[in-house]
């Protein structure tokens, strides 16, 4: 009863938190600016299911891809358990699901299985980064918290796992002794396997203690890891879906056309325009392209908080591979902690506070920005379609639109364009020439 | 062998229309090299008696490498421009040898008022080769090791892988492919405006570093279907003093050698 009780509070409280710290994620997204998505709904249905939860881009890398997929099916799977743990938990049972008799060994068994291969996916995972040392494991972006953040996950998910073939362990010997309580149901490939002989020679008070502490463990270390989804890359497991959802559809070199430029474009080539006509004041002030993440669309800003900072796409960028400074993980790395700050700002000190720093310059260099050759080598590496160069691209648009800071010699060829329709010093009237060179 | 090419203007003055619009594109009309490939592409197009057309002179610049250096008016400017003069000479169909026009025509133009069937002339070539109106003999290059640097704009933009190494087949040559070819093809380095700057400060030129790509598989020739990265992979090879062993050629003019 008492531990019922203990119960519906932990549970009570984790869900509540967790919800908090969704709706500050929700927020913060919803700061960015309203958009069109592309496609129609059923479009973007079948790339979420064929993106996100067929991870039909992960197999590009067979070996993380794999491994990844176990993990991947492994959790939603094993989750299944949790429903009966809450029950449990909730009404003082045991193995509450056990009634659907030989169907709930099938269950209970394969999820020992798939505990199993999480646990070595990890461990491999852990050996990658830690030992093998990948390359994109290892950029500047990554110093810190993110490779602590990353480790952290892996160790959690191991954790998790051994609790529960611990508690299955311990169960299954109880069972087999006849203790009281403790039914006979389940069936256990895994831990009768490896721990069952361990633990035959405990007393039958130790082993209840042994599961009982490995099915708290368990179903709290789930309620914790649940909240540090918010403050951790691991938030990808849920933005995953519906950032798919939301995926650029259009061909991956086609660059939005900028309505606020089209309107003013039209305006200047329009002969019967009144040229000495005030603006309407009650119009809101354009800015063209983005300087913060306020300027940013919320599809863009969903992208920030589905990075999981695998770096396939910094791996493939031809700028990153050949020394610059750009990386489109980085991009989206700084995205977010941007928007974190804002938000924290809004929460803190009002929804007008500024604190003189932006996205541009405070965060991602004009260095950074430059080196894109917008090759869309990142987007297509991206597993959960997420679009850097959109964001590289606005920030580039204000750079050059709104602080008029282009490289001379793009200023040279843009003036070139403007003066004589190409990005050389040529004449116009030049461009049939080659037709007499044959 | 001189080419015959007729105007917009000129055809229109004569009461005529082309079936199609070759949208030659400035590299095309002002760079020495990719002026070769635009020749290469008219004497397929006269070689086949296609009704074609420039707008010559009065053709300006996409406006590509304004868009992705960030100036969005001087792009919609261009854009405007052009979509004025095609729409007012009817045009329907546009073929183009260059990857940037045809991604900014194709994609970009049509929210600004410009609708219109754009291909990328290896697509063209592609369609012309599999209803038998054109033929090619491999000739000079039968056996011979071609490896294909996919454009960026043509493969992972467009989604264009196949068409290109079609044309390759039909040439009876061998089709070597790069470890890093079609969706995961590494750029040139010019794309985004880079080919009208200096690089950022880094430890390699991209171009250094694609034309390793192909070198390692030891082709004879590289073809592309670009005229930006044409200029890369040719420095590329240059740099690397291989220039001797290694061409490289735009698909048209590996096929204009064929017929």
């Amino acid at each position: 009863m008492i531990s019922s009780i203990i119960f519906i509070i932990i549970l009570g409280a984790a869900g509540f938190l967790f919800y908090k710290n969704v709706a500050f994620i929700r927020r913060n997204i919803m700061l960015g600016k309203k958009v069109k998505p592309s496609g129609d709904s059923s479009e973007r249905w079948k790339t979420m299911i064929k993106v996100a939860l067929g991870q039909s881009k992960m197999t590009a890398r067979p070996i993380a891809g794999f491994l990844h997929i176990l993990v991947y099916a492994g959790f939603i799977i094993i989750n299944i358990e949790v429903l009966e743990i809450l029950i449990d938990g909730i009404f003082g049972t045991h193995r509450i699901l056990s009634f659907m008799g030989g169907f709930y060994d099938v269950l209970i068994g394969s999820f020992e299985v798939l505990a199993l291969l999480v646990i070595v996916a990890c461990a491999i995972f852990l050996v990658r980064r830690n030992i093998l040392k990948i390359g994109r494991f290892h950029k500047p972006e990554m110093k810190k918290w993110p490779t602590t953040d990353a480790n952290l996950i892996l160790i959690f998910e191991i954790a998790l796992m051994m609790a529960f073939l611990k508690m299955n362990a311990a169960d299954q010997v109880l069972q087999a002794r006849g203790v009281e309580h403790y039914i006979n149901a389940g069936s256990f490939p895994v831990s009768s396997w490896f721990l069952v002989p361990l633990f035959e020679s405990y007393s039958d008070s130790f082993l209840i203690f042994v599961e009982k502490a490995a099915w708290w463990f368990h179903i709290v270390g789930i309620l914790a890891f649940m909240n540090y989804l918010p403050y951790s890359k691991h938030f990808h497991i849920i933005l995953a879906f519906p950032n798919t959802y939301y995926s650029k559809l259009e061909n991956k070199t086609q660059i939005n056309n900028l309505e606020s430029v089209t309107n003013e474009v039209k305006l200047m080539m329009d002969p019967t325009a009144d040229p000495y006509a005030t603006p309407a004041t009650d119009a809101p002030v354009e800015k063209f392209g983005a300087k913060d993440v306020t300027d940013l669309t919320f599809i863009q800003l969903m992208n920030a908080y589905s990075c999981t900072e695998c770096g396939r796409c910094t791996s493939e960028c031809p700028a990153n591979i050949t020394g610059k400074k750009l990386s489109p993980r980085k991009i989206m790395m700084d995205t977010r902690d941007r928007l974190e700050e804002v938000g924290k700002n809004i929460d803190k000190k009002g929804k007008d506070f500024d604190d003189g720093k932006a996205l541009l310059g405070d965060y991602i260099l004009e260095e950074e920005l430059l080196a894109c050759t917008t090759c869309n080598a990142c987007t297509e590496a991206c597993p959960v379609n997420i679009d850097p160069v959109s964001i590289i691209m606005d920030l580039r648009r204000f750079l050059i639109m709104e602080q008029s800071k282009a490289p001379a010699e793009w200023t040279t060829a843009l003036t070139n364009i403007e003066n004589n329709g190409a990005p050389w010093q040529f004449s116009q009237s030049d461009r049939l020439n080659w037709k007499n060179e044959a | 062998m001189a080419v015959e090419v007729k105007t917009m203007a000129e055809l229109t003055a004569a009461g005529q229309k082309p079936d199609v619009l070759f949208w030659v594109g400035c590299a095309g009309s002002f760079d020495d090299r990719a002026k070769k490939i635009t020749l290469a592409f008219a004497k397929i197009l006269n070689h086949l008696n296609i009704n074609f057309a420039v707008l010559g002179t009065e053709e300006s610049c996409t406006g590509d490498p304004a868009k992705r250096a960030g100036n969005e008016f001087l792009f919609q400017m261009q854009a405007m421009g052009n979509i004025q003069v095609l729409n007012a000479y009817e045009v329907k169909n546009i073929v183009t040898t260059c990857p940037h026009c045809f991604n900014t025509l194709k994609n970009e133009y049509p929210s600004l008022g410009g609708n219109y069937e754009v291909q990328h002339h290896t697509q063209f070539l592609q369609k012309l080769i599999n209803e038998g109106k054109l033929k090619i003999e491999g000739g000079e290059f039968k056996g011979k090791k071609i490896t294909f640097h996919d454009p960026c704009y043509l493969g992972r933009g467009n989604g264009e892988y196949e068409a290109p190494r079609k044309l390759i087949e039909e040439l009876d040559a061998e089709l070597v492919e790069m470890k890093r070819c079609k969706s995961k093809g590494l750029c040139c380095g010019a794309g985004g405006g880079q080919m009208f700057k200096e690089a950022e400060k880094g430890d390699k030129e991209v171009n250094i570093e694609r034309t390793e790509d192909a070198l390692e598989i030891k082709p004879d020739v590289i073809a592309t279907g670009c005229p930006f990265c044409m200029t890369m992979m040719t420095d590329g090879v240059k740099l690397k003093e291989k220039e001797h062993e290694v061409k490289v050629f735009d698909l048209a003019e590996l096929l204009a050698k064929g017929i």
